[in-house]
């Protein structure tokens, strides 16, 4: 089996760089989360109440 | 029979810790059935295939990690001993894949059973009737005398760091609506016990290292949210790591003993503003901003000492301090792709003025099981990262990697093994964290009390066993 990650080695330089925020990502992310909205909406709207109120189940730990 | 020759603990540098993360999923059956369907027969179904394979609805994968069905009908994953925090967050990353590939199984026998619906699995904390159950997190800290006194330190900084790592929700009352930090804050009992189901602490105490009792000790903390977001499992684990660091390496704490802290935590969930300031004991009065700054600042100073500087620990500074910030400014849009609460509360807020309707509306509470969905398909949450807008810290690669392979760098990778070969041998076995043991023969039970050690002779014989001639 493959090591997951080396010993002595620093893990996060396996992990993606955080990517730096373009100049318009507050636009871009505005319309994608609209989009998105307007993407399931239809499914959420659809008996909210009732699949809400449907979902009860005992406390665990 | 016990083996014997167990190996001497490993010496293991103060800066390494096990960690694992314990989830218990909501499961909720979307039915038009005629007949009441209870949580107990969804689970029965939906664990259907795991008995087939394993005897048992209570089983280690070969990840190493283990799954089963807990108290309340509730699916619970826990992740196999992992010793770095990427790897900690893809192995619960891959438990929300391992439980969501039973759901099309169980909707199958449910439609067997005469039943036709969808089975939602949720990692969140409650249900619609307020009922909670939780993500329990685990720090293996090295044995101590004062070990009450030891997790009682650590109450002030668990109170507060919801107002980073919690996970956001809509709070309804009987006069209306407003967004809490932390859905878990309101089920909290105690600081510190050892029971979990009838007194519910934020700590439980109960002396179970799975590990050399000698040297170890086990902290088991139930206060915190369920995660979505990797950065904000990053955040949540990796910032208690640090202070538990320096408590380890007995650096002083500064005095911030809480006067009432079952009070305190109510009070920071439900005050987004972040201006509800919590008493202390000694009389002062600080808001939660100002009790997590302590703890920022405290970890920045002994950065280069105590705590080796590493991107990763940049990282969770970083984050840190954003999300601090944010609420300090309540400008929410420095940490909204990061942290669970922040991403919600937009999503949410955006939905809302959407559909321009009250905070309590059925369709944001909707919407809200819907993010907690662990489903690719119907879950909103894959989505949002799908299109950016929640960042993630590990490689869809390393989360489908940890779904069959045990963590490599701990006694996970022993167990793994052992596990995969005994299943490709068709021998029964049994197993739980500290042994393992090839039933039906006169064999010995390997007693596994290093969690540290990847490599052990008797597990080698153990495997060799299983093989075929």
């Amino acid at each position: 089996m493959a090591q997951l990650n080396a010993q002595g080695q620093p893990y996060e330089d396996d992990a993606p760089e955080p990517e730096a925020p373009a100049p318009a990502a507050a636009t871009a992310s505005t319309d994608a989360l609209d989009d998105l909205l307007a993407e399931i909406d239809g499914s959420l709207q659809v008996n909210a109440e009732q699949f809400v109120r449907s979902f009860v189940q005992k406390g665990g730990q | 029979m016990l083996s014997t020759d167990i190996p001497p603990p490993l010496d293991v540098d103060p800066a390494r810790r096990i960690f694992g993360l314990e989830t218990e999923f909501g499961l909720h059956l979307d039915t038009g059935a005629a007949r009441p369907v209870t949580p107990e027969e969804v689970a029965g179904h939906l664990f259907h295939s795991v008995v087939q394979w394993g005897r048992s609805s209570n089983v280690f994968l070969p990840n190493a990690s283990r799954l089963y069905i807990d108290v309340g009908a509730h699916p619970e994953y826990a992740t196999a001993e992992c010793d770095t925090l990427t790897d900690l967050i893809a192995y619960d990353k891959a438990g929300e894949r391992i439980v969501h590939d039973l759901v099309a199984g169980g909707e199958e026998r449910l439609r067997a059973a005469g039943v036709e619906g969808t089975i939602h699995l949720y990692k969140n904390n409650t249900d619609s009737a307020g009922n909670s159950y939780g993500c329990h997190e685990n720090y293996l800290v090295r044995r101590r005398a004062d070990f009450k006194a030891f997790a009682s330190a650590l109450l002030p900084f668990l109170v507060t760091r919801q107002i980073v790592a919690g996970a956001g929700t809509i709070t309804r009352t009987p006069s209306g609506a407003h967004y809490s930090f932390s859905p878990r804050a309101d089920h909290m009992w105690e600081g510190l016990s050892s029971a979990t189901t009838r007194s519910r602490p934020m700590i439980n105490t109960r002396d179970e290292p799975h590990a050399n009792a000698e040297l170890y000790r086990r902290m088991h903390v139930i206060v915190g949210d369920s995660t979505m977001a990797e950065p904000t499992t990053l955040l949540k684990v990796g910032a208690t790591d640090l202070i538990l660091r320096l408590m380890e390496a007995r650096v002083v704490l500064p005095e911030l003993t809480l006067a009432r802290e079952m009070q305190a935590i109510r009070d920071v969930a439900h005050d987004l503003s972040g201006k509800a300031t919590v008493e202390l004991a000694d009389g002062r009065r600080l808001t939660a901003v100002e009790v997590q700054q302590q703890y920022i600042d405290l970890v920045r100073s002994h950065l280069g000492g105590v705590i080796a500087p590493t991107e990763e620990v940049d990282r969770i500074l970083d984050l840190w301090q954003r999300g601090v910030d944010a609420v300090r400014t309540q400008d929410f849009s420095g940490v909204e792709t990061e942290l669970d609460w922040a991403i919600k509360h937009r999503l949410v807020m955006r939905y809302r003025e959407r559909l321009g309707c009250d905070l309590d509306d059925a369709r944001l509470a909707r919407l809200e099981l819907a993010f907690h969905d662990v489903s690719p398909e119907r879950g909103v949450f894959s989505r949002l990262q799908d299109q950016g807008l929640a960042r993630r810290i590990v490689s869809e690669a390393d989360i489908q990697r940890a779904m069959t392979v045990a963590p490599q760098t701990t006694r996970a990778r022993l167990r793994g093994a052992f596990v995969t070969r005994a299943l490709e041998s068709g021998r029964d076995f049994t197993v739980d964290w500290v042994h393992l043991k090839i039933a039906g023969s006169s064999g010995t039970t390997v007693l596994l009390k290093d969690p540290f050690r990847t490599e052990d002779a008797r597990v080698d014989a153990l495997l060799d066993a299983l093989n075929p001639a």
